[in-house]
């Protein structure tokens, strides 16, 4: 190809700037419909979940707003982000850095996006919902990509409050509240996100080195984050048995969280036993690969509970009334 | 023709007016699907009795 692209478009070999006219598919992609597809399938277990009936055509707006809103961040993040993705041998197909796309182009797609999965949300659904969406799209966009992300080793365990918000967000479509159990759901998400980024960190860290992302095992070294990979899945593990300890999940959910935590905790010690170069990259591709199973079947043990009708457990642990209108 | 020229001088091949015309539609179909969304949600939360008044 003789054109050469920049994040800023494409010029072709005299220099002339070249129309970069986007396929419909590329818009798509702005959307990182895989991050998408785990957003919704985790908001409609939240909606499931909750307690109370939702009009089945209501229900799929939210569904949609919130996987609007997800694509929306994720347009915000290329747009942003286009500089670091052009450098990484993962990222560097995406849209922007191939020059499919202006950069303002994709700002202007996720900012209308954004503005109206929220309107839409709020307007037809739920206005708490609604809140939360734009919170979560602000949180990413904001607080992960423009400030954390480029800073802090720490960036994908605090922006990773995004991603884990999907269920809080289906829950509150139904109930209009933010109770104790969708952040449960919370919190299970919040701590599958550092194993399950830092697995794949430890196997890109000299792409995420040579983009000036500060990830953990660019920063702390591979030891260490074989260590939080460890002790992060140790604590995850027990968390994710806590919806059936609280009595809003059954003997489906406690045999999944029990049967797929413990290989995810093997998978772990692999990570921080491994002897060799080979051995650790083989071990990340399976904790990486197995953490999206473990999250996935986790939550469709929790949804077909529900749509069998599985009575949940009595609760070990007692919530009281805990809710937040 | 194979080339066409925009009012910035921006020359669009085949290709790219046919890419053009793809989002255009895509628009289309995203608008329509938002006009039938407004449409069957006002009949979900107001029910069916928002077709029965006095004319």
């Amino acid at each position: 190809m003789s054109d050469a692209t920049s994040i800023d478009g494409r010029y072709d070999a005299a220099g002339t700037r070249v129309a970069a006219e986007p396929s419909v598919g590329d818009f798509l992609a702005l959307l990182k419909p895989r991050v998408m597809s785990l957003v919704i399938f985790t908001a409609l277990v939240g909606m499931a979940a909750a307690p109370g009936h939702l009009h089945p055509v209501l229900a799929a707006t939210a569904l949609l707003c919130i996987a609007i809103g997800a694509g929306a961040s994720g347009a915000l993040n290329m747009w942003y982000d286009a500089d670091i993705d052009a450098v990484m041998t993962r990222t560097r197909t995406r849209p922007i850095p191939a020059g499919r796309i202006e950069r303002d182009t994709a700002l202007g797609f996720g900012m209308a996006l954004s503005v109206g999965s929220v309107l839409v949300l709020g307007l037809l659904v739920d206005p708490v919902a609604a809140a939360l969406l734009a919170f979560t799209i602000a949180f990413y966009v904001v607080v992960y990509t423009m400030w954390l992300k480029r800073r802090t080793p720490q960036n994908i365990v605090i922006g990773g409050a995004s991603g884990a918000l999907p269920p809080v967000i289906g829950w509150a479509a139904v109930t209009g509240r933010v109770e104790f159990e969708p952040l449960v759901l919370f919190l299970i998400i919040f701590l599958w996100t550092p194993p399950h980024f830092w697995a794949l960190a430890l196997l890109k860290s000299g792409d995420y080195a040579r983009a000036g992302v500060p990830m953990l095992p660019v920063v702390a070294g591979e030891r260490a984050t074989r260590t939080q990979i460890l002790l992060y899945s140790l604590v995850l593990v027990p968390v994710g048995c806590l919806p059936a300890l609280l009595g809003f999940a059954g003997p489906i959910y406690a045999a999944a969280a029990i049967g797929l935590g413990l290989p995810f905790i093997g998978l772990a010690a692999a990570i921080k036993l491994a002897a060799t170069p080979q051995r650790l990259a083989k071990a990340c591709g399976r904790l990486f690969g197995f953490s999206i199973l473990y999250l996935f079947l986790l939550f469709a043990a929790l949804l077909a509970e529900r749509l069998i009708g599985v009575p949940a457990f009595a609760p070990v642990i007692g919530l009281g009334g805990w809710g937040v209108a | 023709m194979s080339v066409a020229m925009d009012d910035d001088g921006i020359r669009l091949t085949k290709e790219q007016q046919r890419r053009r015309r793809a989002r255009s539609v895509a628009i289309a179909l995203a608008l329509a699907a938002l006009v039938v969304l407004f449409y069957v949600v006002t009949i979900v939360k107001l029910g069916p009795g928002v077709l029965d008044r006095p004319l």
